[in-house]
């Protein structure tokens, strides 16, 4: 059993207004140092496969069918543990 | 003044239902007992739309909108059929969330992104008819504009620069946001769109999206008819398309 944890963001040519309202916020805050934020989406998956690249290779192909829209979403991959 | 209503006895049309659809109804009420169509409720889980002239895919929250609006209904069974249908030049309209499965679905290009202001806009609207060229829009004007309801959150279109000149080249930009008078600004934009887009076309011409709501203005005790300009222009299109 593998744990993927996969982020979907919009890409970065796309305007993010959350992460911008978000940057804003943070700002009026006193958060001086931060200069950009963005915002997106972290999506762990728990997989049966036979090995770790079986199962990123199959991470990778549920974000090109669904997980992401390629218009306007970049993702990555990452196996993060493994267990028997 | 009166909507044109060219009643046309054949004209079959089928309206899509997932589970979180909710103007499916609005849809059915206004083909069935103002247009006085032929219509029926076609459930997503069907394999096959069956015999229909005209395919609408109507508002709602699909599957509450999970991971992205339209992303998880365009892998619900029918759609392999509607894919199929519009590919073969049916008609296929696409409300609001209807729009957004159809760019999920990849029937057409781009994808509607939250909207600028990131509010649920909910509101009445100016849209300016772009184009007479189409099964839609045959019945109006170039140039019209019309007062129809708005009511999204994920209405922001967006497509590659690329993607854009060719809309705007192949004139499939049907409707653009616009002022009461016609004249095309950002501030009569109401999400954000790229080019002020309300709806677009299909290469076809046979698929429309539009995040505009037609079927909420096609009925004067609604507050509005110039919606039913929209499906009295797909009748006068089918009814020429038959042969006597």
């Amino acid at each position: 059993m593998y744990k993927a944890q996969i982020s979907v963001s919009l890409r970065r040519s796309i305007l993010d207004p959350q992460g911008k309202a978000t940057h804003n916020a943070l700002s009026q805050l006193g958060f001086d140092g931060i200069d950009q934020v963005r915002i997106g989406k972290l999506i762990e998956m728990k997989i049966s496969a036979d090995s770790k690249d079986d199962a990123e290779s199959m991470a990778r192909r549920a974000c090109e069918k669904l997980l992401a829209n390629p218009v306007t979403e970049d993702f990555e991959v990452e196996i993060i543990s493994e267990s028997p | 003044m009166q909507p044109l209503i060219h009643p046309v006895d054949s004209l079959r049309c089928g309206v899509i239902v997932f589970p979180g659809s909710n103007c499916d109804h609005d849809v059915y009420h206004v083909l069935k007992h103002d247009l006085k169509q032929n219509v029926s409720f076609i459930w997503h889980k069907e394999k096959s739309a069956g015999n229909v002239d005209l395919v609408i895919i109507p508002g709602g929250f699909s599957y509450g909108d999970a991971l992205r609006s339209g992303a998880i209904a365009r892998f619900s069974p029918i759609m392999k059929d509607i894919v199929r249908f519009a590919k073969a030049g049916g008609l296929v309209l696409g409300i609001c969330n209807g729009f957004q499965v159809l760019c999920e679905s990849g029937l057409l290009p781009g994808a509607l992104m939250r909207n600028r202001s990131l509010r649920f806009v909910c509101k009445n609207v100016s849209i300016r008819t772009e184009t007479q060229s189409s099964p839609f829009t045959c019945e109006l004007q170039k140039g019209s504009i019309l007062t129809i309801p708005i009511a999204h959150g994920e209405g922001n279109y967006i497509a590659s620069g690329e993607t854009l000149n060719m809309l705007e080249s192949e004139d499939r930009v049907v409707f653009r946001y616009c002022e009461p008078d016609g004249e095309i600004t950002d501030a009569s934009n109401p999400n954000g769109s790229a080019n002020n887009i309300a709806g677009i076309l299909n290469a076809g011409r046979n698929v429309l999206g539009m995040m505009p709501h037609p079927e909420r203005c096609s009925d004067i005790l609604l507050g509005g008819e110039d919606g039913s300009g929209i499906f009295n222009s797909v009748f006068s299109h089918a009814r020429r398309a038959v042969p006597a």
